[in-house]
């Protein structure tokens, strides 16, 4: 393990339409293989904080660094390649409607790195596998599956061309516990397997304890507190233990 | 500045609703332009999805081919029987052939093909794009390497093109098969003077001119389309304006361009 930065926020700014600051002079990294869970209420950017990483946005000021490269000044076909490097595991799954399980999860195999048919199928059933759904779901399509069948297509996708670094969009939520259990199991298994770095949101501390090695809380579009799994429960950070303990009261204000 | 505006006396506020609008108005005009630019870049550039050009021919075409149709066979018939009672007020029922032949060909054939063509494409992009905006598929496809312009937006264009001056000459035959047929059936015209009076008026410039603006048509149908479903956000509301928006936006162009080509092609 390795403590260069595989991934760097740094002093990310982003709004909309003039609003309050999303994103406040965010810093936050996360070294490579590390996998690194941010945390935060809702509405707090935790979904901004990764979309920009992911080349989905564009920050306003500041940096994203990818291997020490700032994707922000990245072209066309530069920001094509950094996106063949990357995985997500998006929150519904984002599975394309018309398209069957194989070939969505062969999806950029078929339409970006040229494989033919057969051999993506191939490709894809193997990466079913790895996420213990046999062949014979392969030629479904994707309205026929559960919300937690879907999220291991979704996964499926995200790991099929074994991508250096791996987002997870709020993973687990809306399953049941036990299909949150195993698909917390699953990305564990997929990351470790890969060795890549992975960085997740999500404010399901159960899920949060389980895939991630550094925990990092949101607030106000900054990082408030940052720390391992099992400082989670030590700190006294004031935002850390209203989250943790789940009070309305405190520093942070419900938006409900 | 924005204090100033607030405390603007009420006599200017629709000055002020007009002002907003027209801002709103030409901000549109101005990204409709730059995605229909977006758009023909995708269209004339690699990489292609013929596959995808494929599926869209066959969902804009081939599933159009009854509405388109049975609207062709109607409008025909019933400006059959207009142009008869119009014309017999001069004693010029014999004309009508040739008027219903003009009237379809350079004018309601491809209107009312693009008028169908909008109602059930238009909507169905718009809807199927938004929806895949508003479950993060759009974003999921750029993650994965794949430009959604090419993959979506470009072969929507390229079919919806192509596709409605075929479906124009279709709507022309039948819509010229529904006058005849109520020309021979209900006012005892000859059927072999009917067709040669029809053969002989009609030019190749008439039935050209027509599917040149099915294809501009096509292509408008196809942008609004797009271009709405594209922009959506709101969830299901969302998804349901953009509908609409589609529907709308592409009949108004749809007549505006309409009388911009004939006037141009009338005096060409």
């Amino acid at each position: 393990m390795t403590d260069i930065a595989k991934l760097e926020w740094r002093s990310v700014r982003k709004r909309f339409d003039g609003g309050a600051p999303v994103l406040d002079g965010l810093d936050l990294s996360v070294a490579a293989g590390r996998s690194l869970v941010i945390i935060g209420g809702s509405g707090q950017g935790k979904s901004v904080t990764i979309k920009v990483a992911m080349g989905l946005m564009q920050a306003d000021a500041g940096q994203v660094l990818v291997d020490g490269q700032n994707i922000n000044a990245l072209g066309g076909k530069a920001r094509r390649e950094l996106f063949s490097r990357i995985g997500v595991l998006f929150q519904g799954a984002a599975l394309f409607d018309s398209l069957s399980v194989w070939e969505n999860v062969a999806f950029r195999l078929i339409n970006a790195d040229g494989v033919s048919r057969k051999d993506a199928k191939e490709r894809a059933i193997e990466a079913l596998g790895r996420v213990r759904l046999g062949a014979g779901v392969a030629d479904s399509y994707p309205s026929s599956l559960s919300g937690g069948m879907q999220k291991r297509v979704g996964l499926a996708r995200a790991v099929v061309t074994n991508p250096e670094i791996l987002f997870f969009d709020e993973p687990t939520t809306g399953l049941d516990p036990i299909t949150s259990a195993a698909i917390n199991e699953l990305i564990v298994d997929q990351v470790r397997g890969l060795g890549c770095t992975a960085v997740s949101i999500t404010h399901d501390l159960a899920s949060a304890r389980t895939i991630g090695d550094q925990i990092a809380m949101l607030h106000d579009g900054k990082i408030v507190w940052t720390g391992s799994p099992a400082e989670l429960d030590l700190t006294d950070n004031p935002y850390v233990r209203q989250f943790v303990d789940g009070r309305s009261l405190g520093p942070m204000t419900s938006a409900v | 500045m924005t204090a100033g505006v607030a405390a603007l006396p009420a006599v200017f506020k629709p000055f002020r609703v007009i002002g907003h609008s027209t801002l709103a108005a030409l901000r549109m005009v101005g990204s409709v332009g730059v995605f229909a630019l977006r758009g023909l870049i995708s269209v004339f550039t690699l990489p292609w999805f013929p596959q995808q050009f494929l599926r869209q021919l066959v969902a804009i075409g081939f599933f159009s081919l009854p509405v388109v149709g049975l609207t062709a066979i109607f409008t025909g018939a019933a400006l059959g029987l207009n142009i008869y009672t119009g014309g017999g007020r001069f004693n010029a029922e014999q004309v009508m052939p040739q008027i219903v032949a003009l009237g379809i060909t350079r004018e309601l054939g491809p209107v009312l093909a693009a008028l169908m063509l909008a109602g059930r494409v238009s909507a169905a992009i718009a809807a199927e794009i938004g929806a895949m905006r508003a479950t993060e598929q759009i974003d999921a496809m750029r993650t994965l390497s794949t430009d959604p312009f090419r993959y979506l937006v470009a072969p929507r264009l390229l079919a919806a093109t192509l596709v409605l001056p075929l479906l124009t000459l279709v709507a022309d035959i039948i819509g010229v098969a529904g006058g005849w047929l109520v020309a021979v059936r209900i006012l005892d015209f000859n059927s072999t003077v009917y067709i040669r009076n029809t053969a002989n008026f009609l030019q190749l410039w008439d039935v050209g001119s027509g599917l040149i603006k099915a294809a501009v048509f096509g292509f408008i149908v196809a942008l609004m389309g797009c271009y709405h479903g594209y922009s959506a956000n709101g969830g299901a509301r969302g998804v349901g304006r953009a509908t609409t928006h589609a529907v709308v936006s592409s009949a108004i162009l749809i007549f505006a361009s309409d009388y911009f080509l004939t006037t141009l092609f009338t005096r060409a």
